[in-house]
């Protein structure tokens, strides 16, 4: 049996649109995915060490140093829609 | 039943370093918008990010300053979440692993003084802004919403307190002073005005003495000290009334409305984990060994309250310590400097508190305009003590220097201030008032000690107020 998956709260932290038929479809094929991922964490792993990253790099900085941003016009072409320099988008809030 | 509050603060504090977080765009504030953005602050598809050596070497010691473990392994993480300002639909945060954990504050105001426990300070990046247009420009009935992205990737530390604040008045306190060692450490400007300190609540109250914890509401959006009090008092209100109706209060965020001095609910708040937390894969673990830690202690300053209790052991007043100890550096200097110039630490703390921030303020001069050295204020508490100016005189003495007309010795004898201790000289006045007031005289030598005050006023006027009082009683007595 399938770990129950709620797909429609899910959907909407993603902010997707889902019909009925396809959540259906999604909450089945997440729990397996779930399954396996609680198989994985039956694996005793007292005794290996946490790994955050799997190239074994750490501290990679660069220096405090500004360097050129992108020209703004070419910026904003890219966007749908802007005005006064500004993104233009929906309310954030509703 | 009773109700008690539990408060915890989190604060965001933009450093000040030259370039963002994970990029080199310059941070700025108050640029045309979108003129310091690039392929990483835009989240244009790949872009990798790079962090900012520098904003890591000050969080640590940020850290310090807030007396917290620095944790020899630590890592970023996603924080997934979907808002116009945030252009990756993730802000790159810290979860388990925070650079600084378990530190503590000690704060002081003129009622009270506690410790409140630090619970982490970890690493992130600001998002952009958003500019709320449309039907009255007010955030609930936006028509659209502009986007600057200059802000976005500017590194940004949050401080998390622990929930051991129990007033607002406290909080206000705490959040004074962790701005004041913020400003000490030099890692931000830390104004308010401009944002780049911010500080949130979080509320919940309980039935007085009970061990648990309430349902936790946050409340935003506070620009002043004042509102950041106001706001947690209008919301334990709010609360308390909720649960003494039988009702339940639900975790939320807030956003405080300063015009209507009331919360408003914004929005269900997130669980952690609908954040959907996961290491950041673009980017390297950081490991701490204490080089970096010795290196940033290294960099401290004195902190406010190490500051004040120098102060102290100076013999400063307990009022007059605390506002120095985290006044601006010049005033301090000030301060410093008279005391080395051989000024009693107890006056010379209260001029610099007392009338050099008054003439200042009446001035409308800000301290960098300060007219005014240490060895001046020297000076002028030395000839206080030595009854050369009276308490009175010694003001106006301080703004003739503060005017530029010299010295305080050169003042007083300019603007005729110096005290009359010229024994000779001064009873002379006291026979002189004697022989006018006869009356007076014999009602005192019969026994009516409450005369004597009436004539040394009579002294005091004839001399303009300059008399030495010290001498003329002496004087006094030795006549009548």
């Amino acid at each position: 049996m399938p770990i129950d998956v709620d797909v429609a709260h899910v959907a909407s932290l993603a902010r997707l649109g889902l019909s009925p038929d396809r959540l259906d479809r999604y909450r089945e094929e997440l729990g397996v995915i779930l399954d396996h991922a609680a198989r994985v964490q039956e694996v005793d792993t007292s005794s290996a060490l946490p790994l955050a990253h799997p190239l074994g790099q750490t501290n990679v900085f660069r220096a405090d140093e500004v360097r050129p941003s992108l020209d703004r016009d070419e910026v904003l072409e890219m966007a749908p829609e802007s005005r006064d320099g500004f993104f233009v988008t929906s309310p954030a809030l509703d | 039943m009773k109700w008690e509050p539990v408060i915890g603060i989190e604060v965001h504090v933009e450093l000040d370093t030259d370039s963002k977080m994970f990029c080199g765009c310059r941070v700025s504030f108050g640029d045309p918008p979108n003129t310091h953005v690039c392929p990483v602050c835009l989240a244009l598809p790949g872009s990798l990010p790079v962090p900012n050596r520098k904003a890591i070497q000050e969080i640590i010691r940020l850290g310090l300053a807030l007396n917290c473990r620095i944790n020899p392994d630590s890592v970023f993480h996603r924080k997934n979440y979907y808002y116009a300002d945030l252009p990756k639909n993730y802000q790159i945060s810290q979860f388990d692993v925070p650079v600084c954990v378990d530190g503590w504050l000690d704060v002081e105001s003129d009622e009270t003084r506690f410790r409140v426990g630090i619970e982490r300070v970890h690493m992130e990046e600001d998002t952009g802004k958003s500019v709320h247009v449309g039907e009255g420009g007010r955030i609930h009935s936006a028509a659209e919403t502009l986007v600057d992205f200059n802000r976005a990737g500017t590194p940004l530390v949050e401080i998390v307190s622990r929930p051991d604040l129990k007033s607002a008045a406290d909080a206000r306190t705490y959040a004074q002073e962790l701005r004041a060692v913020v400003v000490e450490t030099g890692v931000s400007d830390a104004r308010m005005e401009r944002g780049s300190i911010r500080f949130d609540a979080n509320v919940s109250i309980r039935p007085e003495g009970s061990p648990r914890l309430g349902v936790k509401v946050e409340i935003k959006n506070m620009n002043s000290f004042r509102s950041l009090e106001k706001a947690i008092r209008s919301e334990i209100g709010r609360q308390t009334a909720l649960v003494t109706a039988g009702e339940r209060v639900v975790m939320e965020t807030r956003h405080w409305d300063e015009e209507a001095e009331v919360t408003h609910g914004m929005r269900t708040k997130e669980g952690s984990s609908d954040y959907r937390y996961f290491t950041e894969p673009d980017l390297a673990p950081m490991a701490f060994d204490s080089s970096w830690v010795e290196e940033a202690r290294s960099l401290l300053p004195e902190l406010p309250a190490l500051r004040r209790d120098r102060y102290r052991g100076m013999g400063v007043r307990p009022a007059a310590a605390r506002v120095l100890a985290s006044s601006d550096p010049r005033l301090r200097s000030l301060f410093e400097e008279a005391v080395e110039s051989g000024a009693d630490p107890v006056a010379a703390g209260n001029w610099v508190t007392g009338e050099v921030t008054a003439s200042l303020r009446r001035r409308e001069a800000s301290v960098g305009e300060l007219p005014l050295r240490g060895d001046q204020i020297a000076a002028l508490t030395r000839m206080v003590s030595e009854g050369r100016v009276s308490a009175g005189a010694a003001r106006e003495v301080l703004e003739g220097v503060m005017d530029g007309e010299g010295s305080p010795s050169e003042v007083a004898t300019r603007r005729n201030l110096l005290q009359l201790s010229d024994r000779t000289a001064l009873e002379e006045v006291v026979e002189e008032v004697m022989a006018a007031n006869p009356e007076a005289v014999e009602r005192y030598r019969s026994g009516e000690g409450k005369v004597r005050g009436y004539l040394m006023g009579q002294v005091m006027r004839a001399t303009s107020g300059r008399a030495d009082p010290r001498a003329v009683n002496e004087i006094l007595s030795a006549r009548l």
